[in-house]
C-alpha cells in the first residue's frame, strides 16, 4: 500500500511547504461530494492523528487516514501545467468514472 | 482532471453542494458561449452535441416554436446579429439586415417582424440567454445527479464591448431578466479575456486585449494593479474582422476566375474563401477550385490582401496607447481574443509592434467566457478569500444643461466606474422655485452637439433672489455602467432623480466621431462657450438691473438714472451682435454704472432695517 509522487510534485510541495515555513507534510484523501459521488481533499499538515498512514516519497512527508486510503491506494501525485492552470493531478488506479470536470471520481 | 492546490488543514475548497451555480456568459454578435468556475478551474459548457458555440441566431415560426442556434440557422426568416442593435433607435441601424425593421410607435424601438408578430431586439437576445442558462441548468443538474438536491442558478455575468453606452447596457440587462436571470454584473469583454488569463493575480501591469473577431474589431487598454482593473482606453473598428479576410479572397476569385457570381453563388464562394483562408494558416500556398476554375493562391499574395486590414487594427493600437498616453514599452501583456487571432499574420503584425510575446494560449474564441465565469464564480462568493474588483469606464462624458444651452461636464470621458460626482448649481431668476435638469452625454461644449440622455425637473424650490438657492447635482455610475441622477436644494432637502434608461444609445463609430469632433472643433467650442457665458452673464445683470429699478428708482437722481437706462439699453444691444468681448465690455460698463446705486440700495435697506428702533437695540 502506498501513495507516491513525481519528482516535479515534490519539488513544487517542497517549495510550498518551504514558503509556508511550517507543517509535516500533504493530507491526501478523499471526500464524498461531486458529480460522480468522491473528490480529493490535498492540504498541508501541521498535526497527525493516531489512525493516520504516512508514507515518504522524494523527501515528503504523504499523510493518509485510512478510510480514504482505500480509495487511493496506489495513486501517484503528479504536478502538471495546462494553459494557465497548474497543480497537483492525481492518477488512482481505482477510478472506474470521472465527472465531466474531472473534479470528482467513482470507483 | 481538476488540477488541485494544496490548501491549509481543514481549509479544503468547499465541497460541491456548498458551491453556488453561476455562470459566465459571453452574448456575441455572432456566436454565443456560456461557462462555469463553480467547480475549480473555468470551463465552456457545450450542448449536448459537444458544440461549444451557440450561433446567436434565433427564428420564430408559426406553430409558436422558437428556434435558437444551429437550428435557427436553417430557417428562411432567422434573425441574426441582434447584439447589433440592442438599445438602438430605429433611425440608428444603417447596417443591411436580412429581415425587416419596424419603429415602435410609443419608444422609438427598432422592432422585428417576426411570424408571430413584433419582437424587439431584447426579446430576441433574452431567447438566446434563455438556451445558455438552460445549458449551464443542465450541466449542474448532472452533477448532483439527483432532482432533489438540484439548485437553481445563482446568477449570472454577461460580457458586453467596453464602449457599450447606458442605453446597450440596460437593454442587455433586460434581456436577462426576461431570461429569467440574476445579473450580477455586466462585465466588459476585455476585462473577462484578462481575467481568464489570470492576470488579476499579477501586482502590476498594462495590459493590451486584442479582440478580433469576424465583424467587429476591438482594442482595449487596461491599467493592472493589485488585481484591480481599470480600462483606461478603447478603440477599435465596428466594421473590421475575419469576414473581411475572406472577402479579398473572393474578390481575388472573381478576378481571377471572371466567373460571373450569382446572388446563389454567393455562399459556395465565401466557404470556398473561407477555407483557403484557414488553409493559408497553415501551408504557403492553397489551390482554390470555384466552379470549373482553379487557380493557386500564395501566402505572399494573400498577405498583400490582409496586411491593409492588420495595418489598420495596428494604427487603432496607436491611437488606444495615444490615448492613454503610453508608449509600447508600457505595455507588459498582449491577450489575444476571437477567431481571427489564429491568423499567423496577424500574431506577427501584433507581435511586431508590441515587441513582446502574445498572451494566446487560451482558444480565442472562449475567452471571453471563461473570465465571465471565474468573476461570476467570485461575486456569488464561492471564491471567499478572492478581492478581485474590477472597474471599467464610461466611454463618454456625462453632464448636464446649463444657462445658454452649454454642457457642464459632471462626469469626463474614460471616469474608471463605479463613480459617483457632485456639482453645484444656483437658481437664475429671483423666486424661481422649479429648475430643469437635462442630463447628456457627450464630448462638445454644446447641448446640441451632445447626446439627450434624459430630463427632469426639480421642483418646490423655495422662492429665493437668483443665485442665492444650492442645488446639489449628482450623478452615479454603477458598477454595470448605468447611470442616475439626482439633485437637492439644499436648504430645504427636496430632492428629485431619475434613472438614466436612455430609448437608445451610441455605436462606437459614433462615439470615435464624437471624440474626434470634440478635437477638431476645440476651439470653436471654446469660442462659443464664451459668448454663451457672456450672454448670460449679460441678461443676469440686466435682469438684476431691472428688478432694482423697479423696486428703488426713487434712490437715483434723473441723470444717474438715465445713465444705467443707457447702459442697460446698450448691453441689450450688444447681445444681438454675437461678439463676446463686446457682451463683455457692455456687461462691465453696465456694473460699473450701478456701483453707486447698488451701495445706495444697500444704505436704504439698512437704514429701513433700523428705522424706528433705538441704538441700543441695534447696537445688541
Amino acid at each position: 500500500m502506498a501513495i507516491t509522487m513525481s519528482e516535479s510534485a515534490a519539488e513544487h510541495v517542497a517549495s510550498q511547504m518551504a514558503s509556508r515555513g511550517k507543517g509535516l507534510g500533504i493530507r491526501v484523501g478523499v471526500t464524498t461530494t461531486g458529480c460522480s459521488g468522491m473528490a480529493y481533499v490535498l492540504e498541508f499538515v501541521d498535526d497527525l492523528k493516531e489512525s493516520d498512514e504516512v508514507f515518504e516519497d522524494h523527501g515528503i512527508k504523504i499523510v493518509v487516514d485510512p478510510k480514504s486510503l482505500v480509495y487511493i491506494d496506489g495513486t501517484e501525485m503528479d504536478f502538471v501545467k495546462s494553459g494557465i492552470n497548474e497543480g497537483f493531478e492525481f492518477r488512482n488506479p481505482n477510478v472506474k468514472g470521472e465527472c465531466g470536470c474531472g473534479e470528482s471520481f467513482s470507483i | 482532471m481538476a488540477l488541485l492546490n494544496i490548501s491549509e488543514p481543514g481549509q479544503s475548497p468547499r465541497r460541491k453542494q456548498d458551491s453556488k451555480h453561476a455562470l459566465g456568459i459571453d452574448l456575441g454578435t455572432t456566436n454565443s458561449l456560456v461557462a462555469s468556475a463553480s467547480e475549480g478551474g473555468p470551463f465552456i459548457i457545450s450542448d449536448s452535441k459537444e458544440s461549444a458555440l451557440l450561433p446567436s441566431v434565433v427564428a420564430y415560426s408559426n406553430d409558436e416554436n422558437i428556434l435558437v442556434g444551429q437550428a435557427a440557422l436553417k430557417s428562411n426568416e432567422h434573425i441574426s446579429s441582434v447584439k447589433r442593435l440592442m438599445g438602438r433607435g430605429a433611425g440608428d441601424i444603417k447596417h443591411e439586415l436580412s429581415y425587416t425593421l419596424v419603429e415602435s410607435e410609443s419608444s422609438g424601438m427598432p422592432l422585428i417582424e417576426t411570424p408571430v408578430g413584433l419582437k424587439s431586439p431584447v426579446e430576441v437576445s433574452a431567447e438566446i440567454l434563455k438556451v445558455l442558462a438552460a445549458r449551464g441548468a443542465k450541466h449542474f443538474e448532472k452533477e448532483v445527479g439527483n432532482e432533489e438536491e438540484q439548485k437553481e442558478i445563482e446568477g449570472v455575468v454577461i460580457t458586453v464591448p467596453a464602449y457599450f453606452d447606458e442605453a446597450q447596457r440596460q437593454a442587455t440587462k433586460d434581456a436577462a431578466r426576461i431570461a429569467d436571470l440574476n445579473v450580477l454584473r455586466l462585465l466588459s469583454e476585455p476585462t473577462a479575456a484578462a481575467v481568464a488569463y489570470g492576470l488579476d493575480k499579477k501586482l502590476e501591469g498594462n495590459v493590451i486585449i486584442f479582440d478580433l473577431g469576424g465583424g467587429t474589431f476591438d482594442v482595449s487598454l487596461m491599467h493592472l494593479e493589485k488585481g484591480v482593473f481599470e480600462v483606461l482606453a478603447t478603440g477599435g473598428d465596428t466594421a473590421l474582422g475575419g469576414d473581411d479576410f475572406d472577402r479579398t479572397i473572393m474578390q481575388w476569385i472573381k478576378t481571377e476566375s471572371k466567373i460571373e457570381i450569382k446572388q446563389n453563388h454567393l455562399a459556395e464562394l465565401s466557404t470556398c474563401a473561407r477555407n483557403a483562408k484557414h488553409d493559408l494558416s497553415e501551408t504557403d500556398a492553397v489551390e482554390v477550385n470555384f466552379a470549373d476554375w482553379s487557380g493557386e493562391l500564395d501566402i505572399g499574395k494573400y498577405y498583400q490582401f490582409i496586411d491593409p486590414l492588420i495595418d489598420r487594427t495596428i494604427k487603432a493600437c496607436r491611437r488606444v496607447l495615444r490615448d492613454a498616453s503610453m508608449s509600447i514599452e508600457d505595455i507588459t501583456d498582449v491577450v489575444m481574443v476571437g477567431g481571427s487571432t489564429r491568423s499567423p499574420r496577424v500574431q506577427e503584425k501584433v507581435q511586431d509592434f508590441f515587441k513582446q510575446p502574445l498572451l494566446n494560449e487560451l482558444d480565442p474564441d472562449q475567452v471571453v467566457a471563461l473570465g465571465a465565469a471565474i468573476q461570476a464564480d467570485i461575486l456569488v462568493g464561492n471564491k471567499y478569500d478572492s478581492d478581485l474588483l474590477l472597474l471599467d469606464v464610461n466611454p463618454l462624458s456625462l453632464g448636464i444643461e446649463t444657462m445658454g444651452s452649454l454642457v457642464e461636464k459632471i462626469i469626463p470621458r474614460n471616469t474608471t466606474i463605479p463613480v459617483s460626482r457632485a456639482q453645484e448649481f444656483t437658481t437664475f431668476k429671483d423666486g424661481q422655485t422649479v429648475m430643469s435638469l437635462h442630463v447628456l452625454q457627450g464630448e462638445r461644449e454644446l447641448v446640441e452637439d451632445c447626446r439627450s440622455l434624459a430630463k427632469f425637473e426639480l421642483r418646490g424650490i423655495p422662492p429665493m433672489v437668483a443665485g442665492a438657492a444650492v442645488i446639489r447635482v449628482s450623478f452615479q455610475v454603477d458598477a454595470d455602467g448605468l447611470l442616475s441622477v439626482e439633485a437637492e436644494e439644499q436648504s430645504s432637502g427636496v430632492k428629485s432623480s431619475i434613472v438614466v434608461k436612455p430609448s437608445f444609445g451610441l455605436e462606437e463609430k459614433e462615439i470615435e466621431s464624437v471624440i474626434r469632433a470634440s478635437h477638431s472643433e476645440a476651439e470653436h467650442d471654446r469660442d462659443l462657450r464664451r459668448l454663451k457665458e457672456n450672454e448670460v452673464e449679460a441678461l443676469r445683470i440686466i435682469e438684476a438691473t431691472d428688478s432694482a429699478l423697479a423696486q428703488d428708482a426713487e434712490l437715483l437722481d434723473a441723470d444717474e438714472l438715465k445713465a444705467i437706462q443707457e447702459g442697460l439699453i446698450s448691453l441689450q444691444e450688444s447681445l444681438k451682435s454675437a461678439d463676446a468681448d463686446l457682451i463683455q465690455q457692455q456687461s462691465e460698463a453696465l456694473n460699473e454704472l450701478s456701483v453707486t446705486f447698488a451701495a445706495r440700495r444697500m444704505d436704504s435697506q439698512i437704514k429701513s432695517a433700523f428705522k424706528g428702533k433705538k441704538l441700543e437695540e441695534v447696537d445688541r
